[in-house]
């Protein structure tokens, strides 16, 4: 269990500093401080041990959160905590920077208290924290009994997540499936890592207690109904499948509290009374069939021993009628570069020497394309007579469709006790597929 | 740096650094230095020339960015190239980069060694100065090779300027101190050491420093530097404080030059010129004169620059020890500071009449200050000064304030630091030793000593106390009081427990009469610690078991079921089962005659002498003893062992007691007490023993010895002088002949030898002050022998050296090869010395080995034998009957035999005559005689010359306890010098 949890800005001074139990000693910040904020090796592990004690870590622009422990524990959901904890603390004041968390550390402490119970994680609910931990002072006199005992029935009630007598006029819903592909390729071609991390994040605005049911193209599923005997809806999709495959394989995946695990376990569907306002329904992770959106072609040449020549290419590979956006190509430069001439046919170009890289930026490109750059790098003679390592070529890039083949097939909204139907809600889909890590070697 | 004008700001470099000292986090600031490279990269590579100032900066910016931890991999021949500029900052920076960036194995160091030539010989001032410390400053081998030569040159020439003369001198010392082989002085010698005669103080002052450590190494070449170093400081000394200008330090003139100037002097002996001399004692007189004077100046520095010269100078006194006046004035100046406030005064006082202590003119005048410092241990709030008094109390004290300074130094250990305690302890024991008078109290303050502090107690020093207290009648029913009552309190030291358990199972009748202490309570006393005691500890109390059923037959049932208890008769541990068995047994079977003899009191010990020391003396015995006999005595032990593993065989234990004493000491004191028997802790217990082989046995055969020993001791040896007296004691000192000239050899070194003739390992010479130990190995011709100096004494030894001599012939016959030795042994330190021999051809006599030392300012000189003698480099020949008979009818002319008929000097042991033989080198041939007491040995003596081949026939009789001795070899000298050898082993 959590023994106590640390805040720190870039120099590290302790912004917050919260203790949950007594074997955690004030000495343990500035272990920490010592050891990993100030190693004179940059420190890259998550978690690292410092006299019997653990300390992990994540890091949000310039400021480090740190849980420490004495005791043996779950190290993944100590992580999940904190990345809830950032997620709330967003919701709360927006980014997440020094001065933000200056300005509400009273706040902070707050929702530690709130969170974090001896150690032990507790409802981390933005939504539910937002209805008894407020910014702004609360009247006591008018907030009225009702609404106090309401608000800790709810909280402590079966569904923690959502409060009841909901209305809304318009009864919308928004779905966006959010994907981030990786890959490492070798210069030939040949992919040596692949992978798809997904989530479906949803926004929610529905009356009451609506319950909700969530199908996609999970290859069990379809399977099971395969053999049931719709073996029409199956050739159906397959016709009118963009990709040409109509299920996918997931490898594992996270739900958010609101889902019903029993009836996932045993039908696999997924079923939820959704929180209202934003959550993110599920995380899946995907490795097989994956659809990679860009190939790039790298060339390299040496001219003697003051020239580099690179010719990069990249090809996209998705149906015409899309577009990608923000496309970013980085081709790192040896360290000795004295000087670069860049040629592009598309978008801009230019040697950064600050990060040792020729950034490629094109704004827009459609599918079944392909573009390139070529490069002229000069080089300084040193002494030095190790050889340039030859980073990989990266790229960043957006593309509407999911490059794991996710599809939602259909979200259900039932309210029994008020009188709207599946119909009557307004249902928005998006797909969004991003770049992770996405490296060619060259 | 000089101060940045506005035309030389470098304004690039400024914002540079500001901007990395803006930077917000690590990530920001290596994207800025990677910026910064890429623009300094594309400058130097851009195709128009760099002007001189843009280089520099660009440079210097490198130069900050490799300070902050990155690394630079270019950039190196611009900053070559800004060597070559005509601009002192331009230059200054090329230099600074070179000295801190360059490495040796660039291939840019020619270029850069052009450049500093060029400025070398350039007339400018500056850039040599510049060019000196770029040398200085990388000061690599590769520097040294090329300019080691130039510099001296630049030092000493006429029309060199003051400050470049400064650099040079010290750029000098630089190389001399990384690469000392290079730099040679030879002719530049005497002009370097004029230069103490230069007219600028900085010349001087950077001078002297080259001078003492040239000096240091070879101080023959420059001992003229004595006269004008003593006559620069006198005129230092008695010059005004203005005089000096530039140089005058808060009133002081000159202070750094004059500390610099003693202790060049302190380098050498004192001068041999009465002149020189006379003026340098007054110049020490002036010194301390001034000391005594009023301080000019209230100021800090004023003083600690007075009080500086002073330090070195009382040092120089202390080093010469030639001038009583001096010495006890600088004691009453060093006493004035024992109760300065400033604690670092004190501390260097203190340290400084620590020194003064040892010199006999002075050691009065240091006692006077007993109280301060005693006070000063006490009351000290600085742990570092506090021992620093323990050291002093510890240097000052003989036999006048033995008593009163042991006392101190045992009360202030209750309260002494952890870290100093164990010092302390060695301390006081050591003192208590070395100057009781009174045994009385000598047992009071070990035993106090094991209260206070039994952690940091040895072995050594409890072992000493049951010696002395076994040794003498007198105190041994005070010791038995004295440690029951001390048994008495409820926690004690388990070393109070085993000085205790074998106090009270030797002596415990002389206390019993006192109904408080009856047996029966002795032992319930003993008893009662019995289980919080370790192993070894309980072995002993164990044996103090079975004597209290000597001592007091009434106790033995009582005790007799103690031993009998699951808990000591299936004891887990081998060796208190073992006792307890036996020990029951014993107590129940023998009759109480027997055990009476059995469990006799302990002999005393054989006083002072350890094992090794006793071996040394006993060369009247009968021959010497080699380490065949070690070998024995160490077989004998196991015998004894193996008659005491059957308990019902008693007698044997009581026929073998009554023999020799050794046995019953082993009974009693079995493994943990058998090293008091074998070494008493005397001031060489201190020496490590290096003999690893010799190790284990040396403990039983000197008890075997010990035997002997006490038989032959002259009665004169008696128990007083088993106190080591003090070092400095002239009564005891040892024999010592005080000329520069090598001792004649010691009468005894020819015996020395012999007892190396059949052992290559062991103590060639021991007395108050000094062990050598010696080990060696033989292959063919060649010899390698391991010398091991220890300094038992615990003050160090100086200018201690070692030659080999070859009198006569032997210079053709033998080549021996000495590495050099430290001319410096710590207190206590080992050193180690290796000498290479190589025969030639036969020889007959034995090198001489020389050893010269300075011990507390009296010269020590001794002269031993080597103990390399022909028969070292025999190799074994193994052959068969016939071939040895037909051999030894070959060698059938009557030169080539030597025999010798005499009487054996030891118990005829066939094994250990086996092993003697073995230890020659020869072969031992068996089943060759016919007659089956006979030994039959065959070898070849291996020089670079020739071969020898030898036999040897050796046929002991029995009944008339004589031996016949038959050599032939085909060498006459070499059979008749063997069998003088061999004569004197059987």
């Amino acid at each position: 269990m959590i023994g106590g949890l640390f805040i720190y800005n870039h120099k590290g001074e302790v912004l917050i500093s919260r203790v949950y139990r007594d074997d955690i000693g004030r000495n343990a910040v500035d272990a920490f401080r010592v050891n990993v904020i100030h190693a004179r090796q940059q420190v890259r592990s998550p978690v690292t041990n410092i006299a019997r004690t653990s300390f992990f870590h994540v890091k949000r622009s310039n400021i480090w959160l740190a849980a420490v422990t004495k005791q043996n524990v779950n190290a993944a959901m100590v992580f999940e905590f904190l990345y809830k904890m950032c997620d709330v603390m967003t919701a709360y004041f927006g980014k997440i920077s020094e001065e933000n968390i200056k300005n509400n550390f009273v706040l902070i402490y707050e929702l530690l208290d709130e969170i974090l119970d001896f150690g032990y994680p507790q409802n981390s609910e933005t939504g539910a924290l937002k209805t008894f931990i407020t910014q702004q002072g609360i009247k006591s006199q008018l907030q009225t009994k009702e609404e106090q005992s309401q608000i800790t029935s709810q909280v402590t009630g079966q569904i923690g997540w959502r409060r009841e007598g909901i209305k809304y006029r318009r009864n919308e819903l928004f779905l966006d499936v959010l994907e981030s592909v990786n890959l490492l390729m070798s210069p030939q071609g040949q992919v040596l890592s692949a992978h798809v991390s997904g989530r479906v994040v949803m926004k929610s605005y529905l009356s009451g207690m609506p319950e909700c049911k969530f199908g996609m193209n999970d290859k069990i599923v379809i399977d099971k109904q395969g053999k049931g005997g719709t073996t029409d809806e199956a050739g159906k999709s397959e016709l009118g499948g963009s990709s040409g495959k109509q299920s996918i394989a997931i490898d594992d995946c996270t739900f958010h509290q609101c889902v019903r695990l029993s009836k996932f376990d045993s039908e696999r569907s997924i079923s939820f009374i959704p929180p209202d306002g934003e959550y993110e329904l599920m995380r899946y992770r995907t490795t097989k069939d994956i659809i990679l959106p860009f190939r790039v072609i790298p060339l390299v040449r040496e001219v003697g021993r003051t020239k580099l020549e690179v010719k990069v290419v990249i090809k996209s590979n998705f149906k015409p009628s899309l577009l990608a956006q923000k496309i970013e190509v980085r081709i790192p430069t040896p360290l000795n570069t004295s000087g670069v001439q860049v040629i592009c046919m598309k978008g801009k170009a230019k040697y950064k020497a600050s990060e040792n890289a020729i950034v490629w930026k094109i704004k827009r490109m459609a599918g079944m394309k392909e573009s390139q750059i070529s490069a002229e790098i000069e080089l300084l003679p040193t002494n030095d007579k190790k050889k340039w390592a030859r980073p990989p070529i990266s790229m960043n890039f957006e593309v509407p469709f999911a490059p794991s083949g996710l599809k939602v097939r259909y979200l259900k909204v039932f309210e029994p006790k008020l009188n709207y139907s599946d119909h009557d809600v307004i249902k928005w889909v998006r797909y969004i597929g991003r770049s992770g890590i996405y490296e060619t070697r060259c | 740096m000089p101060a940045v004008s506005k035309g030389d700001g470098m304004r690039g470099l400024a914002v540079f650094i500001s901007d990395i000292r803006n930077c917000k986090s690590k990530e920001a600031e290596i994207k800025r230095i990677n910026k910064e490279l890429a623009n300094i990269r594309s400058k130097f590579k851009g195709d128009k020339a760099l002007d001189g100032y843009s280089k520099k900066k660009y440079v210097c910016k490198l130069l900050f960015i490799f300070l902050l931890g990155h690394d630079i991999d270019f950039g190196h021949m611009e900053a070559v190239n800004l060597l070559s500029s005509n601009k002192y900052t331009e230059k200054q920076i090329g230099y600074l980069f070179i000295s801190v960036l360059v490495n040796s194995n660039s291939e840019l160091i020619r270029l850069i060694n052009n450049a500093i030539k060029n400025d070398l010989s350039s007339r400018n001032p500056t850039f040599m100065c510049l060019a000196l410390h770029c040398i200085a400053n990388v000061g690599s081998r590769e520097m040294a090779e090329a300019f080691a030569g130039e510099i001296p040159r630049i030092l000493v020439a006429g029309d060199t300027m003051d400050s470049v003369k400064q650099s040079a001198a010290l750029c000098l010392l630089r190389l001399y101190r990384t690469s000392p082989d290079l730099v040679l002085m030879g002719e530049w010698t005497s002009r370097v050491v004029h230069l103490l005669n230069d007219q600028h103080m900085g010349v001087v002052t950077a001078a002297i420093s080259l001078i003492t450590c040239l000096s240091q190494k070879n101080p023959e070449e420059f001992k003229t530097c004595v006269s004008l170093a003593v006559s620069r400081l006198s005129r230092i000394v008695s010059s005004a404080s203005t005089d000096l200008q530039d140089y005058t330090y808060y009133f002081v003139p000159a202070p750094w030059l004059s500390c610099k100037l003693l202790r060049l002097l302190q380098c050498y002996p004192p001068p041999e010129d009465g002149a020189v001399k006379g003026r340098l004692v007054e110049c020490l007189e002036t010194i301390l004169n001034k000391a005594q004077e009023p301080p000019k100046s209230k100021k800090v520095q004023h003083s600690n620059a007075k009080n500086a010269i002073l330090f070195e100078a009382i040092a120089l006194i202390i080093h010469y020890d030639s001038e009583p006046n001096l010495l006890v004035r600088a004691c009453n100046q060093l006493g004035q500071f024992l109760q300065h406030r400033e604690t670092n005064l004190r501390y260097l006082a203190l340290e400084s009449m620590c020194t003064l202590a040892s010199s006999e003119f002075s050691h009065e005048a240091v006692k006077t200050h007993i109280e301060t410092v005693i006070n000063a241990l006490k009351t000290e709030r600085d742990v570092s000064v506090r021992q620093r008094a323990a050291d002093l109390l510890y240097a000052m004290c003989d036999r006048s304030n033995a008593k009163q300074i042991v006392a101190e130094m045992l009360s202030y250990l209750e309260t002494a630091d952890y870290s100093i305690r164990e010092e302390m302890v060695l301390k006081v024991a050591i003192l208590a030793e070395k100057y009781a008078v009174d045994y009385s109290w000598y047992v009071d303050t070990i035993l106090n000593l094991i209260r206070i502090a039994g952690d940091y107690v040895s072995e050594e020093v409890w072992y000493r106390v049951i010696q002395i207290v076994i040794n003498r009648d007198d105190v041994q029913g005070y010791a038995a009081k004295t440690v029951f009552e001390a048994l008495q309190a409820p926690a004690c030291h388990e070393n109070m427990v085993k000085v205790g358990g074998y106090i009270l199972g030797e002596f415990g009748n002389l206390i019993a009469g006192d109904p408080r202490s009856s047996p029966l309570v002795q032992f319930n006393l003993l008893h009662s610690k019995f289980h919080l005691c370790s192993v070894p500890t309980r072995a002993l109390l164990l044996s103090a078991y079975i004597k209290f059923i000597n001592l007091f037959p009434e106790t033995k049932p009582t005790i007799q079921e103690v031993l009998r208890c699951d808990s000591q008769i299936r004891n887990s541990d081998v060796e208190l089962q073992q006792r307890a068995v036996e020990y029951l047994k014993l107590s129940s079977i023998a009759s109480t005659d027997v055990l009476a003899t059995v469990l006799e009191e302990m002999p005393p010990f054989p006083e002072r002498e350890s094992s090794i020391l006793a071996k040394l003396k006993k060369k009247k015995g009968p021959g010497a003893v080699s380490g065949n006999e070690l070998e024995e005595g160490k077989r004998e032990g196991g015998e004894l062992n193996g008659a005491g593993e059957r308990p019902g065989d008693s007698s044997a234990i009581g026929a073998s007691n009554a023999s020799t004493p050794s046995p019953s000491a082993d009974l009693l004191g079995l493994r943990s007490a058998a090293p008091v028997s074998a070494a008493p802790p005397s001031a060489g217990s201190l020496l490590v023993d290096v003999f690893s082989e010799a190790g284990p046995a040396a403990p039983a055969a000197g008890a075997n010895d010990d035997g002997f020993l006490r038989d032959l001791e002259p009665p004169t040896e008696s128990s007083d002088s088993l106190l080591a007296e003090g070092p400095g004691d002239s009564d005891s000192a040892p024999p010592s002949v005080v000329s520069e000239d090598p001792a004649p050899p010691l009468p005894e070194s020819d015996e020395l030898l012999n007892k190396f003739v059949c052992k290559n390992n062991g103590v060639l010479f021991e007395n108050q002050l000094l062990q050598i130990g010696v080990k060696s190995e033989y292959r063919q011709n060649l010899g390698r022998m391991y010398l091991f100096y220890g300094n038992k004494t615990s003050v160090q030894f100086v200018n201690f050296t070692t030659t080999v001599s070859c009198p006569g012939e032997l210079q053709s016959q033998l080549n021996v090869q000495l590495k050099p030795v430290d001319p410096l042994v710590e207190g206590g330190a080992q050193v180690q010395q290796v000498i290479n021999i190589e025969c030639l051809t036969v020889f007959s006599d034995a090198p001489l080995l020389n050893i010269k030392f300075r011990y507390g300012g009296a010269l020590q000189n001794l002269t031993l034998k080597l103990p390399v003698a022909i028969n070292k480099f025999f190799q074994p020949t193994e052959m068969s009957s016939h071939d040895f008979f037909q051999r030894w009818k070959q060698l059938s002319q009557p030169q080539q035999e030597a025999q010798k008929i005499f009487k054996a000097n030891h118990a005829m042991d066939t094994e250990v005559l086996k092993a003697k033989l073995l230890g020659l080198g020869t072969a031992l041939l068996e089943k060759v005689d016919p007659n089956p007491d006979n030994f039959v040995c065959a070898g070849v003596i291996q020089t670079k010359a020739q071969q020898v081949g030898c036999l040897l026939r050796l046929e002991p009789n029995a009944q008339a306890q004589m031996y016949r001795l038959t050599l032939r070899s085909s060498k006459d000298t070499v059979a008749k010098r063997l069998c003088e050898l061999l004569a004197e082993q059987f």
